[in-house]
């Protein structure tokens, strides 16, 4: 186990440069013992690795953004709730078979846990941060500062360049439409 | 779908990947353990079992083999040439301005940095694709149009369309361009994925305007370092600046001339050359080496033995003819100035032809040089007014870029040109 998180405390380190406000520092290679300290908080454990927000349009609405929580403490991370830069509303979202048979998305229920040790993946067709009531354009290759809160009130921040992207088109089953494919609207 | 899940956290990942540990030379003496570490952190979860004793390693396959990113020269420039490649030119379009020029470059320069090292790129939608990354290379040429949107004084003289030849059959559809990436690998499924995501970088910032891709032995079926063969069966190369001596340096990364941001980097010219294969056939084997002043066996001049002999131009027949003709393509591309000469990195081109004749084959050349007027443009004319080759050979494309030096982590490929 050990070893895991050596390795997982090293890719944390490589993460930092994608981190702009991340609360506490980041341990290194050398130093697994940041894993057992339990009196942290939450963001202080935090990173994002490869993260990427989908380009839309303001007149899209909304969008997702994507990549890798780390937590790379002993105790597991609750992410509660988020903010994005250019976006009125922000959602944690999962995506679930419907009743149809359908994929839909939806607020997930009690957040993003990030295991102690471990990464918690979104990505489009899994659980995703969702960015709504865009205040404009997301254009290809400009940055969105995307900050979350944990449960237990800390929280971290990072920047996620936007790429185009063509998929993560799942409906959206909360409100905002009627399970049409007006989720993520291509365009 | 499930919330949970650990998909995709099976991804290698930089940089703990096993690739990186068994090919990155740096990593190279870390041995078994990191090895384990490596596949629990990649979800592999299992213990690895119980060695059954002397069993010999398998051995590594070639496609985890990478070539590094960063640095003060671009990659692919004198990096040993890879099996294929993927020439792509793309025109800027007219709302692409200073500021989202610079989000372009940082957008391919990140996927790049990561696909060179066998790693998704961001929003990668085959990540797979991505984990062989046998050596592939990017290298980013800028032609004027981009010069011009981010530091319009800052381009170098030559940076514009060659001179016109007397040869040329130049069309639009092969020439010029805003935006080069050359795209080099081992394998052609890399090449492809490659030239895949940095092409849907783009789309929101221009449109394609030509590929040319192009292929050379596959590796491995040759030792390293032998010079190539285009289609026409020739050794082609032979006479070429070696990488990692004064002389590469000289003749390529030495822009004493150029401008600033230029320092560290070069210029690359892409010539379309092509090869009428079929009236080639006509010709009988002696008036084949006699067109070039090589021998189609070896490469060797036709007053040497070997192919790296030098030529001895002032042979001649018991008749009192020169042994290397007037008009061979040896003779004429030879030059007593030591400034004219280039490198070159050229591939073949073998297009389907549907048909019961007709072939569209020839030579993708690329060559790199400090200075495209100094050092190309005088071959390239002498050339012109002579050379017996050209009786099967046209240029139907012709496109010079300037290529930017490397950078470092944390930086994008043509940063300099925004400090110009």
């Amino acid at each position: 186990m050990s070893t895991t998180k050596t390795a997982f405390a090293a890719m944390a380190a490589a993460a930092a440069i994608a981190l702009t406000g991340c609360g506490g520092p980041v341990a290194d290679a050398e130093a697994p013992a940041a894993a057992e300290d339990a009196t942290g908080t939450a963001a202080e454990s935090f990173s994002a690795e490869d993260a990427w927000v989908k380009a839309a349009t303001e007149d899209d609405g909304m969008t997702g953004a994507f990549g890798i929580l780390g937590n790379a403490s002993g105790t597991d991370a609750t992410v509660v709730s988020a903010t994005a830069s250019g976006a009125g509303m922000v959602e944690l979202h999962e995506v679930v078979t419907g009743d149809d048979g359908n994929s839909v998305m939806r607020e997930k229920e009690g957040g993003f846990t990030i295991p102690a040790g471990g990464t918690h993946v979104l990505e489009p067709g899994a659980d995703h941060i969702m960015l709504m009531a865009l205040e404009k354009d997301l254009e290809p290759g400009t940055e969105v500062a995307v900050a979350l809160e944990f449960s237990d009130g800390s929280t971290a921040e990072f920047t996620a360049p936007v790429k185009a992207y063509e998929g993560a088109n799942e409906n959206y089953d909360g409100g905002h439409g009627d399970g049409h494919d007006d989720g993520h609207a291509e365009h | 779908m499930d919330g949970d899940r650990q998909g995709s956290a099976e991804r290698p990942r930089t940089p703990f990947s096993r690739r990186h540990l068994l090919l990155g030379g740096a990593a190279a003496g870390l041995g078994a353990s990191a090895l384990v570490g490596a596949d629990l952190l990649a979800g592999r979860g299992e213990p690895p079992a119980p060695a059954p004793s002397p069993a010999p390693a398998p051995e590594e396959p070639d496609g985890g083999e990478t070539v590094p990113f960063h640095g003060p020269h671009q990659a692919g420039v004198e990096t040993p040439p890879q099996a294929h490649a993927n020439f792509v030119a793309f025109d800027l379009a007219a709302d692409v301005d200073r500021e989202r020029t610079r989000r372009l470059l940082t957008l391919l320069t990140d996927d790049v940095a990561k696909l060179s090292q066998g790693d998704a790129a961001l929003a990668d939608s085959e990540p797979e694709l991505a984990y062989v990354p046998a050596r592939l290379t990017v290298t980013f040429g800028f032609g004027p149009g981009l010069v011009e949107r981010v530091a319009p004084d800052a381009a170098p003289s030559w940076l514009r369309p060659l001179p016109e030849f007397a040869v040329d059959r130049l069309r639009d559809e092969w020439s010029d361009g805003d935006l080069l990436l050359q795209v080099c690998a081992d394998d052609p499924l890399t090449v492809a994925h490659a030239t895949r995501m940095l092409t849907k970088d783009v789309r929101a910032f221009g449109a394609v305007r030509w590929v040319q891709a192009g292929f050379r032995r596959a590796r491995g079926s040759e030792a390293a370092g032998t010079t190539m063969r285009n289609l026409m069966g020739q050794v082609d190369g032979t006479v070429n600046t070696a990488p990692g001596t004064d002389d590469f340096e000289r003749i390529v990364w030495d822009g004493g001339g150029n401008p600033d941001w230029l320092r560290g980097g070069t210029s690359l010219v892409i010539r379309r050359i092509a090869m009428d294969l079929d009236k080639w056939d006509r010709l009988d084997r002696s008036g084949r080496e006699e067109s070039v002043g090589r021998r189609l066996a070896d490469g060797a001049p036709l007053t040497g033995s070997r192919e790296h002999d030098e030529p001895d131009f002032d042979a001649v027949t018991p008749l009192g003819f020169p042994v290397i003709a007037e008009f061979a393509h040896i003779r004429r591309a030879r030059t007593d100035d030591p400034a004219e000469r280039i490198f070159r990195r050229a591939y073949n081109y073998d297009l389907p032809v549907t048909g019961s004749e007709g072939q569209d084959a020839g030579l993708v050349f690329a060559s790199f040089q400090a200075d495209v007027d100094r050092q190309f443009v005088p071959i390239q004319k002498r050339l012109d007014e002579l050379d017996l080759l050209n009786e099967w050979i046209s240029p139907i494309g012709s496109a010079v870029f300037a290529i930017p030096p490397g950078c470092e982590e944390g930086g994008f490929v043509g940063e300099t040109l925004f400090d110009a």
